[in-house]
This record gives C-alpha cells, sequence and structure tokens, in this order.
C-alpha cells in the first residue's frame, strides 16, 4: 500500500506547554511527523501553542500557528487553511483529545476532514475505562478487577471473590482522599466504611491490589495492511505503584523469560490488532512476580513519552514511522533508516543495556512531598547505554544532575542503619539510593525485597556496584580493579577519591554503535556510546568518512526541569543545523532521550551519554574536534566551559573567562563598575550570621541566592530576620562551595534582552518587559513584546547598557540580560552570556534567526554583515505575550505562591496585532479559563499588608463586575474601610463553616492570595492556595497578574474575536 | 578461570570461563535474541556450533529446565559478554554457570561480543576452538593441532548425531495422526501439534515412505534440524517417495530445506545466516510481514525453484532469501523460519492450523 495521493495538506497538532507528564517528548516526535510529511510532499499546517519548540519552526511546517489550543481555535484554523487530513496521534494526550473533541462534535466530518491514522472509537476503547474493560475482556486479556460498589456487604463479598489486598478508591475525592489498601476483611471494613462516607456520591471502587507485580511496558506499531511489530519492551525498576514516569525504566527487560516476553508480546500485538491503530501504541501490563498471572495496565493510543524512549533506546523512530503508515504506507515498505538496507517490519535487536531515569523537580521544591506513586511527578529524565546494567544506572546517575557520582546520596548515608531500613519502606524519589546503602550496610535481599517489590536481579547489580565501591577504598588498585570499576561507570575521580590514589594509568572510553540489529547488519547512523571495550567503532566511523570540515562539539542541556527547558534544545539544535549549514562537522552530545538533539540524524554524529568532564573528554579523545560550543545548552553546557578551557579546548564565542566574569560575584561587581552600571547593592556571605548582617546593612527586604544558580533555584525574598535563618538553615545544610548571595531587592519594572554579538557590535533583536515586578521570577513572568510601558529614554539606557556589556565581556554570542527599573533608573540584576529561555520566542515573533545569527558571529563573522542591522532591531507590528504554565496540580505540598525561585514548568506565547489581543490569547493559551460573573458568585481576596493599596482597584472591578467579594479578617477590614463591601471570611484555622468551606461550595471563580511568608505547607495561605488548585480555581499571588487579567476580563473580548496569526507570515 | 576463543583466521578473544573446561571446536554463530537462551542452548539445529550471543547479561532468568527445546545442550560452546550468577525469576532452577558444567558445555565470557559479532558479520560465519586450556592466546596459536582442527571442522553427520533412535509417541488418543520426522526436532513443535490435537508420533531421520505406510497417518511434519541440508543425500531421497505418499505435509527449517532438495531445489550457504527471532518474512499470497524466529545457515536458492513444481510462497523482508515454498503436485507446504517459537514470537504459529486444516480437508472433515 503505497502513500495515499489524496493527501495533500495535513493538520497537525503539538502538545502545548510543557507541563509535568507532557514534556518535550512531543516535540521530538512532532518534528519528526513534520518532517516525514514534507519529505512526501505533503503540505503541513501546524498548531501548538508553545513557542519554544522546534516543530513551530516556519521551515518544519509550511504554516505554524502559535494559538491557544482549544477546539474554536482548531476549528477556525481548520476552516481558514482547509488541510484534507489530520494527524491527531502524535501531539501527545492534549492534541489526542483535541482532535477526538473535533471529531465528536460531527465538526470534522463537516469540514471534510479525515482523521490519520486512528479512529474516535478506537481511542474510546483504550481511554474510556469501561469500554476498555470490555474491550479486553472481548480479547480474553486480564484486566485488574475491579468493581464500583456503594454499599459496605457488597465491597466485602466482591473483594471475597478477587481475593485480598485490594485497594479503595472513593469516588469523586481530591488524591485519593479516604481510600487505600486493604490487606483483610477487617481493613476494608474500616476503610470502605469511611470511603464510602467521604465520597460525595458514597460510591467506592473496589480494585485487586496488584502493588508490587513487576511493570512491564511494550511499543508496538501496527500498520494498513495489518502488519504488527514490538519495537521495544522495558521493564521498571521500580514495581508496579510507582507512575513509570517515575520509575526507572530499563530497556529491554532483564527479569523475563522468553515465556513470559513472548506472553505480553502476543497480547500487545492482540490489543493494537483489536483497536484498529495504524500507528504506534503503548502497552502497560503487571506481571506477577511468581506466576504467568498478569493485568493490562493501561494502552495509550498514541505515541507517548515511552515511545520517545524506546526510539531513542533502540534506534527505531516510532514518530517518522507512524507518520509514514498514517499517511498510507506499510510497515515492509519503509526503510530501516539506520540500515538503509533493511525494512522497518523488524524488530529492534538490542546488545546494551537502556535506564532512563527521572529528573524530579525536588531540589527546588524543597517543600514537596517527594513520596511517589500513580500521579507523575517528574519534569524531565536522562537515558543512559552501556554494555553492563552497572555502566548504564551509573551513568543515568551521573547524568540527572544530582551532584552524585555514585549511588551514594550523602544524605542518606548520613542515616543510621535502623534508618536505612525504615526508609526502605517509603516509596519516595530517594528510593534507588536508600536502597543502594541498603545493600551497602549487608540488610539482606530479603528484607530489601519484602519491603520495595524490587527485582534480586537488580538488587544484585547493585551489589555489585557497591562492591566494587568497598573495594575501591580498600583493595590496592590494580588494573583489573581499575577496569572493572571503569567498566561499571566510576568516573576517575571517584576512585581517585574511594582510593585516595592516582590512577595507576589511564583507560579510555570507546564507542560502540546504536544500530537496532545487534551488529547483524552494517549500519549507517553516527549514534554511538560510550564503553570500556576493545573496538571503538566512532574511531573506524570517522576514519571511514573522511572529511576537511572542522568539526564542532555541541552540548546539549540534559534533562528537562524547571529553569532548563526545552528551550535549550531549540538552541542546541539549530546550532547544529547553522554549523553544518556553514560548512562544519557537527556532533552533537546528550543524555535527554526526550529531545530533537538526540535524534540521530540531527547532527553529523550523535553521542548519546553524560555531560560530565569526563564522559565530555573520552568523546573528544575520540573525536578531536576542533572546538566547542557551550552556550546553548543551558546551565549543564555552562558548567563544562572550565574543564574543556582545561583540556585545551577551544570555545566557540564567549570566552570561559568571561563566563565567570558574569557569574562570579566580586568580578561582576568589577565588571560593572567598570562599565559605570549600577546593581542593586549586595553582599556575599557563607554563615547565617553574616546573612543576618547584611540583611541589617542594606535593610529588608532582600533578595538570598547561591551564586551560580539556574532558574533562580534556592532564591527567595526575605522580608525578616526569620525569613533569612530559615532559609540559611537550609541552604548550610548542604555542603556550600559557594556563596550565599544578598541583594537589596528593588520592587520595580524588570525587563529583559536578548543580545547577539560579535565582539565589536551586538545586535537586540528584541525587548522583553515584564509584567509582574521584579521578585517574580522572570521564567514565571508574563513578558511581553515589544515593551508597552517602557520610556524611550529607559529603553536607550538598556540598549547602551548592553553594548557596553556585550564590549566590556567580548561576548561573541548570545547572551541575555535581566534589568529592573526603579524609580527611572535602570540596574542590572543579572547578565548570563548564552542563549537563554526567550531565544526560541524572539527568534519567531521578531523573524531574528538568533541562534543562526549567534553561530555565525562565532565562527568569525561580522553582524554589519548579516543584513539584520545592528542595536536595537526595529520592533514589527505583532505584540507576543509569554504566559507561563505550571504544573502545581501534580506536586502535593509546592506552595504556587510566585516569587523568585522559578515554578512554571513550561509557556505559550500569544501573538496578535495589539497587546489587549495578544495578552489575553496568552492567558487562554495558558489555560484560564476568562470567567465572567454569574448570580452568586464571587473572588477571594487575602493579601499581604504591602498589597493592600494596590488590592483596592482590582477589588472594586471585581466588585464592579459583578462579584461578590469575600476577604480574610485584615484584607475585608481594609477593603471595607476603603468603601469597598467585602464579606469576612473565617480563615482555616477557625471555627467552620470557613474558607475552606467556601471554595467547596462551588461559587469562588478567582482568588487573589499574597502572602509575605509562603513554602511550608503547614501555613493556612498555602494550604489556601493548594485548595484552589486542586479545585481548579485560577489562584494569582502578584497584584500585577490579577491586574493583567481583570484587564482581558473587562475588555469583553473573547477568544473568537481575535485574528488567527500564522508565524510564517511575520 | 581463563577461557579463550581460537578464530580460524587467527583472531583471539581472551575472557574468563564459565561452564565446563576443556577445548572445543566448532562452527562460531550469533544469534541476536535478546531472551530464550534456554531454548537455543537446547534447539539441536544449533549441533557443532559454538554460539555467541549478541544480547550482552545472559542468564538473567537463569535455566528452569522446563524452557528447554530437547533434553539436552547441542550447541559446542557458549559465548556471552556477561553471564548472570545471581538470575531472579519464579520459575529459575540453576544458574547458566551450572547448567553448562552439567551438560559440560564451554563457556566463555567477558568478551566484547559486538565485536566478534561484527568480525563474523564482515567474515561469515568462522570455525574455531573454546579452550581453557592455554595460557596465551600466542600459545594458543602456536599449537598447530588446535589451529588445524580448527580449519578443517565442519559440521557433519548433524542430522545422525541428535535424531531420535527410538520412535515415540504423543497424545495418544489425538485425532490426527502425524508422523513428526525428527530431524533434531524442537519440543514446541510436538507441543504445537498436540494442542491441536494431532496424535504425534516422533519417528527417526531416515524413516522411509515404507515404514510409514502402515501407521494410518493424516499428515507428515518434517523438523529444524542441524547442519548442511545435501549432506541428507538419503533421507533426500526418501522424502521423494514420501512426497508421493498424497498425504499432507508441512516443513519447518531443515525440514523445508530438504524437501526443496527432493524436489529438485538447490541449497546454498549463507554468509553468517539468520539466527534470532527479528527476522521479518512476507506472505507472498497475503501480502502480510511477520516477525519470524530463526535459525538457519543454508537456504533453499530462489532461482533454483521450478515454477512448476512450487511457489515461493514467503520471502525474508530484508535480504530476500525464500521463507516458504508451496508445492504444486503434492499437498505440501514449507517454511524456513520456526513457526513453533520458543524462543520468539509465535506470530505464525497460524501456520499449525493450516496444518491441520489440509489434514481435515483430506479426511472429509468441514
Amino acid at each position: 500500500m503505497p502513500k495515499d495521493p489524496s493527501i495533500k495538506k495535513v493538520l497537525v497538532i503539538g502538545s502545548g506547554p510543557i507541563i509535568i507528564g507532557q514534556a518535550a517528548e512531543f516535540d521530538y516526535s512532532g518534528t519528526q511527523a513534520c518532517r516525514a510529511l514534507k519529505s512526501e510532499g505533503i503540505e503541513v499546517v501546524l498548531v501548538n501553542s508553545n513557542p519554544a519548540t522546534i516543530m513551530t519552526d516556519t521551515h518544519i511546517a509550511d504554516k505554524v500557528y502559535v494559538e491557544p489550543m482549544t477546539p474554536e481555535v482548531l476549528e477556525r484554523v481548520i476552516e481558514k487553511e482547509k488541510p484534507d487530513s489530520i494527524l491527531p496521534n502524535l501531539g501527545g494526550q492534549t492534541g489526542l483529545n483535541l482532535a477526538m473533541a473535533l471529531a465528536r462534535s460531527g465538526f470534522l466530518e463537516k469540514a471534510g476532514v479525515r482523521l490519520l491514522g486512528a479512529r474516535p472509537e478506537t481511542i474510546d476503547r483504550a481511554e474510556d475505562r469501561q469500554l476498555f474493560k470490555d474491550t479486553m475482556e472481548k480479547l480474553g486479556e486480564p484486566c485488574i478487577p475491579s468493581k464500583v460498589v456503594e454499599n459496605l456487604p457488597d465491597a466485602l463479598s466482591f473483594a471475597q471473590e478477587i481475593g485480598y489486598p485490594v485497594i479503595v478508591r472513593p469516588a469523586f475525592t481530591m488524591g485519593g482522599t479516604g481510600g487505600g489498601i486493604c490487606a483483610d476483611e477487617e481493613e476494608l471494613r474500616e476503610i470502605g466504611t469511611n470511603g464510602l462516607r467521604l465520597s460525595p456520591i458514597h460510591q467506592v471502587l473496589i480494585e485487586k491490589c496488584i502493588a508490587g507485580w513487576k511493570e512491564i511496558e511494550y511499543e508496538v506499531m501496527r500498520d494498513g495492511k495489518g502488519n504488527v511489530i514490538t519495537v521495544c519492551n522495558m521493564e521498571n525498576f521500580d514495581p508496579v505503584g510507582v507512575h513509570t514516569g517515575d520509575s526507572i525504566v530499563v530497556a529491554p527487560s532483564q527479569t523475563l523469560s522468553d515465556k513470559e516476553y513472548q506472553m505480553l508480546r502476543t497480547s500487545a500485538l492482540k490489543i493494537i490488532t483489536e483497536l484498529g491503530i495504524e500507528g504506534g501504541c503503548n502497552c502497560q501490563f503487571a506481571l506477577k512476580p511468581d506466576s504467568f498471572e498478569y493485568a493490562v495496565i493501561e494502552v495509550n493510543p498514541r505515541v507517548s513519552r515511552s515511545s520517545a524512549l524506546a526510539s531513542k533506546a533502540t534506534g527505531y523512530p516510532i514518530a517518522k514511522v507512524a507518520t509514514k503508515i498514517a499517511i498510507g504506507y506499510s510497515l515492509d515498505e519503509i526503510t530501516n533508516e539506520v540500515t538503509g538496507q533493511t525494512c522497518a517490519c523488524f524488530e529492534p535487536a538490542l546488545d546494551y543495556v537502556v535506564v532512563k531515569f527521572p529528573k524530579w523537580p525536588f531540589d527546588k521544591f524543597v517543600y514537596a512531598k517527594k513520596t511517589l506513586g500513580t500521579q507523575m511527578m517528574a519534569t524531565g529524565e536522562v537515558m543512559a547505554i552501556a554494555p553492563t546494567f552497572e555502566h548504564a544506572m551509573m551513568k543515568a546517575v551521573t547524568s540527572v544532575e544530582l551532584g552524585l557520582e555514585s549511588m551514594t546520596m550523602p544524605t542518606v548515608a548520613a542515616l543510621s542503619d535502623e534508618e536505612v531500613v525504615e526508609k526502605l519502606s517509603v516509596c519516595d524519589s530517594d528510593r534507588s539510593f536508600v536502597v543502594y546503602e541498603a545493600i551497602k550496610r549487608g540488610v539482606p535481599f530479603e528484607v530489601i525485597y519484602e519491603k520495595t517489590k524490587i527485582d534480586p536481579w537488580f538488587l544484585a547489580k547493585l551489589q555489585h556496584l557497591a562492591d566494587v565501591e568497598k573495594r575501591l577504598a580498600s583493595e590496592e588498585l590494580t588494573h583489573d580493579l581499575l577496569l572493572e570499576a571503569k567498566r561499571c561507570g566510576f568516573m576517575d575521580k571517584t576512585i581517585r577519591r574511594l582510593s585516595g590514589k592516582e590512577l595507576p594509568e589511564k583507560i579510555v572510553a570507546s564507542y560502540k554503535m546504536v544500530d537496532t540489529c545487534a551488529a547483524e547488519f552494517a549500519a549507517r547512523t553516527p549514534y554511538f556510546y560510550s564503553s570500556f571495550d576493545e573496538e571503538n567503532e566512532a574511531e573506524e566511523f570517522i576514519a571511514a568518512h573522511p572529511t576537511d570540515k572542522k568539526k564542532v562539539l555541541v552540548f546539549g542541556s540534559g534533562p528537562i526541569r524547571i529553569g532548563q527547558g526545552i528551550e535549550f534544545d531549540y538552541c542546541s539544535v539549530h546550532c547544529t543545523w547553522v554549523l553544518k549549514k556553514h560548512g562544519c562537522e557537527a556532533v552533537l552530545v546528550n543524555n535527554n532521550p526526550e529531545t530533537v538533539s538526540t535524534d540521530f540524524d540531527t547532527g553529523d554524529r550523535l553521542y548519546f551519554d553524560p555531560l560530565t568532564p569526563e564522559s565530555v573528554e573520552h568523546i573528544i579523545a575520540t573525536e578531536k574536534p576542533w572546538a566547542c560550543v557551550v552556550q546553548f545548552g543551558g546551565q549543564t553546557a555552562i558548567k563544562l566551559t572550565k574543564h574543556l578551557e582545561a583540556m585545551g579546548m577551544k570555545i566557540l564565542g564567549t570566552s570561559a573567562d568571561a563566563i565567570d566574569e558574569a557569574e562570579d560575584r566580586e568580578r561582576f561587581d568589577e565588571l560593572l563598575e567598570k562599565c559605570g552600571i549600577p546593581r542593586p547593592k549586595g553582599l556575599t556571605v557563607f554563615t547565617c550570621e553574616e546573612a543576618l548582617a547584611a540583611g541589617e546593612q542594606l535593610g529588608y527586604p532582600v533578595l538570598l541566592r547561591p551564586s551560580y544558580v539556574l532558574g533562580g533555584q534556592n532564591m527567595i525574598i526575605a522580608y525578616n530576620e526569620a525569613d533569612v535563618r530559615e532559609y540559611m538553615a537550609i541552604i548550610t545544610s548542604h555542603e556550600l562551595e559557594n556563596p550565599v548571595l544578598v541583594d537589596k531587592y528593588l520592587m520595580g519594572t524588570e525587563c529583559e534582552v536578548d543580545a547577539i554579538c560579535d565582539g565589536e557590535d551586538f545586535l537586540i533583536p528584541g525587548m522583553m518587559e515584564h509584567i509582574e515586578r521584579a521578585g517574580i521570577h522572570s521564567g514565571d513572568s508574563i513578558s511581553v513584546y515589544p515593551p508597552q510601558n517602557l520610556k524611550q529614554k529607559i529603553k536607550g539606557t538598556i540598549v547602551d547598557y548592553t553594548g557596553r556589556l556585550a564590549r566590556a565581556l567580548n561576548v561573541v554570542g548570545l547572551m541575555n540580560i535581566q534589568f529592573v527599573v526603579y524609580n527611572d533608573e535602570v540596574y542590572i540584576i543579572e547578565v548570563n552570556p548564552r542563549s537563554s529561555r526567550t531565544v526560541p520566542y524572539i527568534s519567531k515573533v521578531t523573524g531574528v534567526p538568533m541562534v543562526e545569527l549567534a553561530v555565525r558571529c562565532m565562527l568569525g563573522e561580522k553582524l554589519r554583515d548579516m543584513g539584520y542591522g545592528t542595536g536595537l532591531y526595529p520592533t514589527g507590528d505583532t505584540c507576543a505575550v509569554k504566559v507561563p504554565v505550571f504544573s502545581f496540580e501534580k506536586l502535593h505540598d509546592v506552595d504556587t505562591q510566585l516569587g523568585p525561585e522559578m515554578k512554571s514548568t513550561g509557556e505559550v506565547l500569544g501573538i496578535a496585532h495589539t497587546f489587549e489581543d495578544a495578552l489575553l490569547k496568552g492567558l487562554v493559551a495558558a489555560g484560564y479559563e476568562m470567567r465572567h460573573p454569574t448570580p452568586g458568585k464571587c473572588v477571594i481576596l487575602t493579601v499581604k499588608d504591602a498589597d493592600k493599596p494596590e488590592l483596592l482597584d482590582i477589588a472594586w472591578n471585581f466588585k464592579d463586575m459583578g462579584y461578590k467579594l469575600y476577604g480574610t479578617s485584615g484584607t475585608a477590614y481594609y477593603l471595607s474601610k476603603n468603601m469597598i463591601a467585602c464579606n469576612e471570611v473565617r480563615k482555616i484555622s477557625e471555627e467552620r463553616p470557613n474558607i475552606m468551606d467556601l471554595f467547596e461550595s462551588g461559587l469562588v471563580d478567582y482568588v487573589v492570595s499574597t502572602s509575605s511568608k509562603g513554602r511550608m505547607p503547614s501555613l493556612d495561605s498555602v494550604k489556601m492556595r493548594r485548595k484552589a488548585v486542586e479545585l481548579s480555581i485560577p489562584c494569582l499571588t502578584a497584584v500585577d497578574t490579577a491586574n493583567a487579567l481583570i484587564k482581558c476580563l473587562r475588555s469583553k473580548k473573547t477568544i473568537r474575536d481575535v485574528e488567527l496569526v500564522d508565524i510564517s507570515e511575520i | 578461570m581463563k577461557a579463550m576463543l581460537v578464530l580460524a583466521n587467527g583472531m583471539v578473544f581472551e575472557g574468563k570461563n564459565f561452564g565446563a573446561q576443556g577445548t572445543r571446536v566448532g562452527e562460531v554463530v550469533f544469534n541476536t535474541g535478546m531472551v530464550g537462551y534456554e531454548e537455543t542452548l537446547t534447539d539441536p539445529s544449533y549441533y557443532g556450533q559454538i554460539i555467541t550471543a549478541a544480547y550482552p547479561l545472559v542468564g538473567n532468568y537463569g535455566v528452569n529446565g522446563e524452557d528447554a527445546e530437547s533434553s539436552r545442550i547441542w550447541a559446542f560452546g557458549y559465548i556471552v559478554r556477561e553471564a548472570c550468577e545471581t538470575p531472579s525469576n519464579f520459575r529459575c532452577k540453576k544458574t547458566l554457570d551450572a547448567f553448562l558444567k552439567e551438560q559440560n558445555i564451554i563457556g566463555l565470557e567477558g568478551i566484547d561480543t559486538r565485536r566478534l559479532v561484527r568480525v563474523l558479520r564482515e567474515a561469515g560465519v568462522m570455525n574455531g576452538a573454546l579452550t581453557t586450556e592455554y595460557e596465551t592466546a600466542e600459545a594458543a596459536l602456536a599449537d598447530e593441532k588446535l589451529m588445524e582442527s580448527i580449519r578443517s571442522y565442519a559440521v557433519t553427520e548433524a542430522v545422525k548425531s541428535v535424531t531420535t533412535g527410538e520412535p515415540e509417541v504423543f497424545n495418544e488418543d489425538g485425532s490426527y495422526r502425524v508422523a513428526l520426522f525428527d530431524f533434531g526436532c524442537k519440543r514446541n513443535i510436538v507441543r504445537c501439534l498436540v494442542k491441536r490435537g494431532c496424535r504425534v508420533a516422533v519417528v527417526p531421520a531416515e524413516t522411509t515412505a515404507d515404514q510409514l505406510k502402515d501407521m494410518d497417518l493424516d499428515g507428515i511434519m518434517l523438523s529444524n534440524g542441524p547442519g548442511d541440508p545435501a549432506e541428507n543425500v538419503q533421507i533426500i531421497e526418501n522424502l521423494r517417495d514420501i512426497a508421493k505418499m498424497g498425504l499432507p505435509i508441512f516443513g519447518i527449517c531443515l525440514g523445508h530445506q530438504l524437501m526443496a532438495l527432493a524436489q529438485g531445489a538447490k541449497t546454498e550457504k549463507l554468509k553468517y545466516g539468520h539466527r534470532g527471532v527479528n527476522q521479518p518474512v512476507t506472505d507472498l499470497a497475503h501480502g502480510r510481514t511477520y516477525i519470524t524466529s530463526q535459525n538457519h545457515g543454508y537456504a533453499v536458492v530462489g532461482s533454483s525453484v521450478d515454477a512448476s513444481v512450487a511457489e515461493i510462497s514467503a520471502v525474508n523482508a530484508n535480504d530476500n532469501t525464500v521463507e516458504g515454498l508451496r508445492y504444486k503436485n503434492f499437498d505440501c507446504f514449507t517454511v524456513q523460519f520456526h513457526p513453533e517459537a520458543c524462543g520468539g514470537p509465535r506470530d505464525t504459529e497460524y501456520l499449525f492450523d493450516e496444518f491441520i486444516a489440509m489434514m481435515a480437508k483430506r479426511k472429509g472433515e468441514a
């Protein structure tokens, strides 16, 4: 079945902003899809609200709509562009849900648009609980037995039928409140009674408890002819009970015999065949560890995070193949691009082990509950490939940027034996490290298995690592021991530290190819991972492909995390493309499977390996590059600068010294002084006493943060001594390598520029102004291009300061500067001589290809020869508003109040011809429902004293719109005193009914809540904001955000009134 | 203990011994399956061969006895990157090391198996010796006797070595009476037939048409097996007569090759064969491609198949080699791959149903 000739124009739906559970993997899959379609001569229309993506580049799709992802917007895009088909299954759950909504409403049929790769009935059968169960039953595939009951006798009799333990899940309670695992009838009587009482509809689901079973996944594909294959299977280190996104995952499965492997494989193929999916599908199974009993847990009828992982783990491009299937090709007609000679209708054979390790945001959210369960909490992940599990695990652990060199975690190592054993029962993000520590302490496997249900096979591998770690500390460092340690993934510096000796020899890594076929066929993919084996295939590959081109290493940015997201992948990938275009050979290094940068055909070669100094050193030994680029890989790549320089590597662009000058507080102060640029006064401290003295000297409020930070990690505004004490206690609990910075906090307008510099001239493509005043991290602020309120003089100063800094630091490439405008004075907050979060979106809305120009500067070209001018680039007629998106509902106990520490996981962009329209688009795209008052609806106001004067206007507006106002005592009193009628509502700690009951009433449309203290989950204000999150009530934690929202609400415009913008026409 | 693989081309891979000790010469091949080592080791088709596992971690779930495809290990040696000493699986009875020791098979671990696979891929399968009896590679290479035994090695009399001596009957009360030729039969062929209601009489490889006559058969199954198909002159001769018996015949792997030879086609040795569980086979009649389990070093030469005798019913989607034949003048179809799987995918097990249907048709059943 060749390509369907009737498909000429396809709408591809992206996945929107990065949120927990839906990260960069869909930029990877969407980009592959767009490119596959274009290569078939099909016109591509793309809709995605996330501007930091590669798929929204105008050379990836023909028409690009960075618009809110709602059914109405999609309908309008379809009406305007008239695509003949829609590709729904590559944009995550968001893309799939939107496409299904359009299909169900009958719109697609009416518009004559075909749904490719999936049918709505199919999707329902995978996603609807009951239909899914029915389908599995029809196939004879076991599901987890469960039943909805409304009284205790029914619960007891069903439990009797399926056997204990069972899980009680009350209907309609938040976060599983009132549920639990019951080991026997007695417990079910207690928990069941409670659950029935707590459920508002007195209904609970009784489900067989399979916690502790093995969790196994299969990635399967099917084409229109009915050919079916499994691309990869994976085994979770953590048994059922922990979301697979929060699990350490190993590919292929390790503890399954052929019988179990084939049993589940057959089941997965039966399921995809029955569902009639044409494309990719993910099947998750629970497998009882002591029998062949299994259950189908979940089926995702689309390309998923797991399929991105499977693609990178095997080299099999699932998204590309799924796209080709969607337009009519069958698997046997598609070539396996890796070998170039075999077909895509086969199953990859691995000859290595892959380990995926999640990246959690708990290093940022110190008060968040770290317990892992069925709700995913990781923001990103790393993947590691090695010939052994031990090596892959160690690569993963060193890649995930927890500051670890081995599985020994200092905080866990500090626990007593009893504490370690006790902690084994806690399933949180430290679990693998606790298990490792327990093994080191000699806790028997049976005890560990009993508490964790982690398969003894994995425990034995960790035991091996622990043994090597011990031997390094106690035995003579022989060649054999050294080689064993290297093959287990210990870094030279770790071996040196553990043994206390210099290494007797240097063992250099050799590289193996990821080729989909375990070397059965000669492959042409330049996709490598390191080993300490004999043969270096990368070296062979390089020798076999001689070139005169200059070879440049480009570093990616590692796992997606708050503060370092997909935008850096965008920059790294663009850098690679530009280098290639300008006659260089570009070699990528990264460890994140969710990205375009780790696609094997992005660069000339790909090294899927850790971004540690040693790992990079080994790659350099094989590649012998002419130069390296660190500017585009975020702080992860910047951190390598010093080491690269020590290795004698040429670094393209801004020098290592200049980077240090911008990051080292004292040197930076000197620099600013030299340039005559003011900054908020600040001091450097190491101890709590020094911090208190600094606070005293500068005057409160002050900003506290460690130097060398990313995304405002561990940054707070301290209003008094108590805040300083609390903060210093936390920060000094870790070893302080770098000092803490204490700055005077200026509450002014925050502005930001990205500039491209060639060492002489600079170009600012666009200036941005933040809606929220300084004090809220720039990544969490609503940012507006071009500035709406800045005076010409201020803009002039900003341009002037930018030029001075560019020259003083001799920046070559990109630079991001943040300013605060306070009392008409411009102060510098921060300079980052590297690419920034805003580069992708400014590139898109200004039409200035920033990464391209930066790379050309780095290669020696001059800005004045590039045709974009110098200085401030003229502003176009579009306005763009970037709105942050948070994942608060996924993170328990995290305070939603915005502050200097970044909390958003992603962003959306609203583009329009006026600021108001752009803001509306941005807010809608970010998920604000733009509720308007209906009878009885109210707004809750509770703000800190400093915000009260400014609240008056906000309160008046809400009131004037028709909302009833409620406030806690202080706020209500203040408003009433100022002639705005406001009802007082009792606080959480006060007698009921209180504010919590008001929340539950369903009458609250908005909450404005600010408090001088935050963070601690036990505080009333934090609890209240969490309640708002749980109930999906918009909660504004800055008066500036509230004002912006009110402006939109009062304009009465809806998204229907605002014109669509195709950014390929900007 | 040290062990090494000495290849005919003079390359030596030095590693660690597991399993038995000593020296054993064989043909070195590689298998790309990631699971199923117990099935592989006990598959009689590997007679005379030293198997290299491309997947690095072998023995993870131990050896359980239940998954054995015959009564013993037939391979001459086993090379893995890492033999797991701490297996974990509810059916695990012993380690891979213990299994090899018990069966007196030499194992080599700790070598760069990917490098070895690449050597075999480029040079083709090659003879070699697994040995624990030399101190150094130089010493082994200098032993002209050893080197000569490697160079002169050929897998011969393979079928004779593995076939059953005595007929054996499974599922006495089965409704279809099948004679299963044991050229080196995997147990799962028996299971697949029994599961479908067959009475299976396993017969020795050289059984003749005359000997089959009195068995009141409904069909004949030709099993897989080891070695160069062309060396089985007598069996090929016998098959010519057996084809004339008018019974439905289904052949797998060696059985497929032997019937092809009997009907005038030729076989050839592939450079490095197909050994794994991920080989795509396109069924030309239906246009569907299936993932199959394979283990063969020889194949039927496509151009040697006389179109009036048989049609090529399936080909390998990677290299277009013959994967299936359907005979025109008698009731027979044969496949190169392993529909009985074990290890590997079960996607083509339906072929046994086709065989059953042929027998049912002949018996006049609906």
